[in-house]
């Protein structure tokens, strides 16, 4: 029975097929990370930045991803905020947060009104 | 008006200098006035190919700095009409090469030749995209194996993003692949990849397939271009090649295996 088996095993595939699989699967990659502007990696870095001036964010959940179309390319900015906490302390944060907020609006109402005065 | 062709292929150890050697020696056979352009400063070789190294006096840099006139620097092929060598300078510094510099040298070159061939270095630094920012046509020599498809791949991005034609919006740099170290045999037995495998994943057109050969170390070790060699079949896919240069059609030759006869096999003779 065994004999016959394998005579029966389908074919095996080539090296060579192999080979070209491999290249096609590690160039479609390399091409489209090719086609991507320089300023990728930089605005990503500061766009963290910035965020992070307001938000609490992993820098891991910040996705910055460019697209080229026909007619127009897309430039996709995805940023995974943090899940609101039951925690406490975390919590503390985000208001401490907003009345910083709050004190930024106020004091721009103020300059506002400083200048019409 | 002159064309300039690139001879290159990102990865080192492919054949850019037998190639370019040997396409040279082709053109300048077929009565076009030729010359051929070390780029690789620091390592030069071209001149030990073409087998002239004992004749170098004045070399490209040497050119570039104003040191040599460029005729004082261009040396003639003694076997072929019409076909000179200008070798590059073995300094080590990395910026002995400017875009004016070469710009003006292949100006220069244009007046008088027909075709300019620069012989690139491998890798995608300087010396390279120097190489290639003036190209007209680019023949990317690649062998049939992953790491070399993949650099070639690299160096036609590089071509589209790179050179001058790109840089000022021109029609694209005409690019054409010459693989070589191609064994028929192995590809027969599922262990290489095929020209069409090649072809379908680098999307250039087919300029030659050049077998893998005896005859290119034997011509390597007399400083001869394996274009002289008229008997070995590396030769005659180069002339074939040259010849899909010039607009020509020539069928493809050397990409299934030899029929070899009871008296080769006893023999063990290869191409």
């Amino acid at each position: 029975m065994s004999i016959f088996n394998f005579f029966r095993q389908a074919p095996r595939k080539s090296v060579a097929e192999e080979a070209k699989e491999r290249l096609q699967i590690v160039l479609a990659h390399e091409r489209a990370a090719g086609s991507s502007p320089d300023y990728l990696p930089i605005l990503q870095r500061e766009l963290l930045a910035v965020i992070a001036k307001y938000v609490q964010i992993d820098e891991k959940k910040v996705e910055v991803s460019f697209e080229r179309g026909g007619d127009y390319s897309t430039l996709e900015v995805n940023i995974e905020l943090p899940p609101p906490s039951p925690d406490k302390g975390v919590r503390t944060r985000g208001t401490a947060t907003n009345t910083a907020g709050g004190d930024a609006a106020s004091a721009a109402k103020a300059a506002t009104a400083a200048k019409r005065a | 008006m002159a064309k300039v062709i690139v001879m290159t292929s990102g990865k080192g150890g492919v054949g850019k200098t037998t190639s370019s050697a040997a396409f040279a020696t082709g053109l300048a056979l077929r009565g076009f006035k030729t010359v051929v352009i070390d780029f690789d400063v620091g390592l030069r070789n071209l001149d030990l190919i073409m087998g002239c190294e004992r004749r170098v006096v004045f070399d490209f840099v040497n050119v570039i700095n104003g040191e040599a006139k460029l005729n004082q620097a261009l040396i003639k092929d003694k076997r072929v009409e019409n076909l000179f060598i200008l070798p590059t300078s073995q300094t080590r510094d990395k910026d002995a090469l400017t875009k004016e510099g070469v710009e003006k040298i292949l100006d220069e070159l244009k007046k008088d030749f027909d075709y300019i061939l620069c012989d690139s270095p491998a890798g995608i630094e300087k010396g390279a995209l120097m190489a290639l920012y003036f190209a007209d046509h680019a023949i990317i020599v690649t062998n049939p194996e992953v790491s070399s498809v993949r650099d070639s791949d690299r160096i036609l991005g590089v071509l589209a993003s790179k050179s001058r034609r790109a840089e000022l919006n021109q029609e694209p740099v005409q690019e054409h692949l010459l693989l070589t170290r191609y064994d028929p045999e192995r590809v027969e037995r599922g262990d290489m990849l095929k020209v069409d495998d090649v072809l379908e994943i680098l999307a250039i057109p087919l300029l030659g397939v050049v077998p893998e050969s005896t005859a290119v170390l034997r011509a390597s070790n007399i400083g001869m271009p394996v274009t002289l060699d008229e008997k070995s079949n590396a030769n005659k896919a180069y002339t074939d090649a040259v010849a899909r240069f010039l607009g020509e059609t020539v069928e493809h030759r050397f990409m299934k295996p030899e029929k070899k006869g009871f008296l080769d096999r006893l023999l063990r003779r290869t191409a």
